[in-house]
C-alpha cells in the first residue's frame, strides 16, 4: 500500500502544475482564517465578522467544512489530470508493462484520493479549532467536540467528489474535456431535476430523486450553514419567515455517497480492464 | 530447457479484423528471437497481449510455466514497445526511480544501467529535452533495472538516425551476449539476421514458421560460380541431378542445391571435368530472401 502511495506521490511531486495546485489549495484552506480579519468600521456601523458567531463551537465545524468544500475544485484539477495524463503521455501503459497490475493502478489513484481528504480534513479540524478556541463564545470541552459529524461528512465528501473526477479523467482520457464535463454533468443534474418536476412527476418527488445523483449527494452531505447563523435568524424572524432547517447529515445521505463513491471506482476499474491500449 | 513464455492458440479481433490469428509459439531461455512479419501483421498485438496491455479474444498464454500472474511475471520482464513512454516532466533519474518502485528492484542499478546506454551525463535531465534516440536508450535502461529473464524489444531502431541505430544495435548485441533471452520484434530483417538464432514469422496474424533460423527453408543453399568455359559450365550442371534451378546473371552462375554437396567435392567434380572455377562461394539464402519466399508462397 505505501508502494503505491509512493508510486503516486513521485508521479505528481515532481510535476510542477500539479505541485503549485496542490500547494495553493492548502494555502486556501488555512486563508479562511483570514475570514475573521474582515471588519468594517464605517463610523456608527461597526462590523466584525469574527464577532457574529460563526466562529461559535459547534457551528464552526459547519461553517468552515462547508466554506473549505469549494476550494475542492483545486485538487479536483489535479486529480483528473493526473488520471488523463496517464493516458496521454501513454504512461499507462509502460506502467502495466513495468508489472503494475490493473486493480494496482486503480488502487493506487484511489489511495492517493483518500490521502487527499484524510489530509484536507486533518488540516480544516486544525485550523477550525484554532479559531474556534481564538473567537469562540463557548470554549467547553462537550461543546466543542459536539457535532464533529460535520468532518466526517467533509471526509466522505471530498472521497466521492475525487473518485468522480477520477472516473472522468479514466472515461474522457483528456484533462480539459474531463472538467467540462464534470461542469455539463452538474448542470445536466439540474435539468434532469427541472423536466422531472416540470413535466413528470410533482416537485416533491422530483427534490427526491435528485437527492439519489451523484453531484446532489454529495452537497447533501454538508447543507448550507448560513441560515443557521443567529443574525440571519433574527431578520428571518423579523419578516415572518420561519427558518426551522434541518442541518444534520442522515445515515441514508451517507449511503447514497458511498454508493457513488464505490460505483465510480469500480466502473473505472472496469473501463481499465476492457480497454486496450 | 526452462520454458520463459508459451503461447497457445491466441487469437485477437478488433470488430471483424483478426489481428492475430490462432498463434502458438514457445519462447525458451537463453534463445534470442525474432518476430518477423510485414507491418500490419500482428506483432505489436501479440507482444501487447503478453504484456498484458490488449486484452484477448481467445487463447492463453501463461509466463514462467505459469507459476504466476501476469502482472507478477512482468516484473521479471523488461519491455519496450513502439514509443518510449516516460512522464515527460520529470528527468531520466526520476523516470527510473518510479520503475524501481513499480518494479520493486532496488534503486541501486540505475547508475550502472544509464552508464550501459550512455546517458549518465544527461542524467538529470528532463525527459521531454531528450532526442528520440537517447528517450530510446533510456527505454532500453529502464527495461534493464531489474535484470530481466526476458528483454521484449518492439521495432527498437524504428524512427532513428543511422548513429541511433547503431548504438541501439551495440546495446542489444551486448546484452545477447551476456546471456539474456531477447525477443526482437521488428520488420527490419538484417537487424533480426544480425542476433537472432530462432524466428516466428507472421502474416495476416498467422503463424508461418517458428524455429531455428537455419531451418527455415528446407533448402540446401546454393553455389555461386564464375569460370571461363560458362557454357560447359551449365551443361554440366544441368545434367547433373543434385542441382535444381540454375541461373546466369552478369557471368556469374548461381545453382541451387537439391541434395546436400560441400563445396570441395563440387570443386574436385569440376576439375576432373576440365573446368577449373575462378570464383566458388556456396551460400545459404540470406534472411530476407528466406522470408520473402515464405510469405510469398503460402
Amino acid at each position: 500500500m505505501l508502494r503505491l502511495l509512493q508510486i503516486e506521490f513521485i508521479k505528481l511531486w515532481n510535476n510542477r502544475a500539479s505541485k503549485v495546485l496542490i500547494i495553493s489549495y492548502f494555502v486556501l484552506l488555512t486563508s479562511i482564517a483570514l475570514i475573521a480579519a474582515i471588519k468594517f468600521d464605517i463610523g456608527p456601523v461597526q462590523f466584525h465578522l469574527a464577532d457574529q458567531g460563526i466562529f461559535n463551537f459547534p457551528y464552526i465545524w459547519h461553517f468552515n467544512t462547508f466554506v473549505t468544500a469549494l476550494f475542492k475544485l483545486f485538487l479536483a484539477i489535479v486529480i483528473v489530470s493526473m488520471m488523463s495524463n496517464e493516458y496521454s503521455n501513454k504512461t499507462i501503459k509502460q506502467n502495466l508493462i513495468d508489472g503494475l497490475s490493473k486493480k494496482e493502478f486503480i488502487l493506487s489513484k484511489l489511495l492517493t484520493v483518500i490521502s487527499f481528504a484524510l489530509i484536507s480534513t486533518v488540516f480544516v479540524f486544525v485550523v477550525s479549532m484554532i479559531l474556534g478556541l481564538a473567537y469562540s463564545d463557548y470554549n467547553e470541552m462537550s461543546i466543542i467536540f459536539s457535532d464533529l459529524d460535520f468532518l466526517f461528512a467533509f471526509f466522505v465528501k471530498l472521497v466521492a467528489f475525487f473518485s468522480f473526477c477520477l472516473f472522468l479523467g479514466i472515461l474522457v482520457k483528456r484533462s480539459a474535456f474531463a472538467l467540462g464535463f464534470l461542469i455539463l454533468w452538474s448542470i445536466l443534474e439540474q435539468v434532469v431535476f427541472g423536466l422531472l418536476g416540470w413535466k413528470v412527476v410533482s416537485w416533491d418527488t422530483a427534490k427526491h430523486i435528485k437527492n439519489f445523483f451523484p453531484l446532489q449527494s454529495m452537497s447533501n452531505l454538508i447543507k448550507e450553514p448560513f441560515t443557521r447563523l443567529s443574525a440571519v435568524q433574527n431578520i428571518g424572524q423579523q419578516i415572518g419567515e420561519d427558518m426551522k432547517f434541518d442541518y444534520h447529515t442522515y445515515w441514508y445521505e451517507f449511503l447514497i455517497a458511498f454508493v457513488w463513491t464505490a460505483i465510480f471506482i469500480y466502473l473505472s476499474y472496469v473501463l481499465l480492464k476492457k480497454r486496450d491500449l | 530447457m526452462e520454458t520463459i513464455l508459451t503461447v497457445n492458440h491466441l487469437t485477437k479481433k478488433f470488430g471483424y479484423l483478426t489481428a492475430v490469428n490462432d498463434l502458438s509459439f514457445t519462447i525458451e531461455k537463453g534463445n534470442v528471437y525474432g518476430i518477423l512479419g510485414p507491418n500490419g501483421s500482428g506483432k505489436s498485438t501479440t507482444l501487447g497481449i503478453i504484456l498484458n496491455v490488449v486484452n484477448r479474444t481467445s487463447g492463453d498464454f501463461s509466463w514462467f510455466e505459469g507459476n504466476t500472474s501476469t502482472h507478477e511475471a512482468l516484473k521479471k520482464v523488461g519491455a519496450i514497445i513502439e514509443r518510449p513512454n516516460f512522464y515527460p516532466y520529470m528527468t531520466a533519474i526520476q523516470n527510473l526511480q518510479l520503475v524501481c518502485k513499480i518494479k520493486e528492484v532496488p534503486e541501486t542499478k540505475i547508475q550502472e544501467k544509464l552508464e550501459l546506454v550512455g546517458l549518465w551525463e544527461r542524467k538529470d535531465s528532463k525527459f521531454k529535452t531528450y532526442s528520440l534516440g537517447m528517450k530510446q536508450r533510456l527505454a532500453i535502461a529502464s527495461a534493464l533495472l531489474n535484470d530481466p529473464e526476458i528483454l521484449i524489444l518492439d521495432e527498437p531502431t524504428n524512427g532513428l538516425d543511422p548513429q541511433g541505430i547503431h548504438q541501439i544495435r551495440e546495446i542489444i548485441k551486448t546484452i545477447a551476449g551476456q546471456g539474456t533471452t531477447i525477443l526482437l520484434a521488428s520488420h527490419l530483417l538484417d537487424e533480426v539476421e544480425k542476433v537472432c538464432s530462432h524466428v516466428v514469422i507472421l502474416r495476416k496474424g498467422e503463424n508461418l514458421y517458428s524455429g531455428p533460423v537455419d531451418s527455415m527453408l528446407a533448402s540446401h543453399g546454393f553455389f555461386e560460380l564464375r569460370c571461363g568455359q560458362m557454357d560447359q559450365l551449365q551443361n554440366l550442371l544441368e545434367k547433373n541431378a543434385s542441382f535444381g534451378k540454375i541461373e546466369n546473371f552478369n557471368g556469374t552462375l548461381t545453382a541451387y542445391l537439391k541434395e546436400e554437396m560441400d563445396a570441395e567435392s563440387l570443386n574436385k567434380m569440376l576439375f576432373e571435368k576440365g573446368i577449373v572455377l575462378s570464383h566458388l562461394v556456396k551460400r545459404k539464402e540470406s534472411l530476407e530472401e528466406q522470408f520473402l519466399t515464405l510469405t510469398k508462397n503460402n
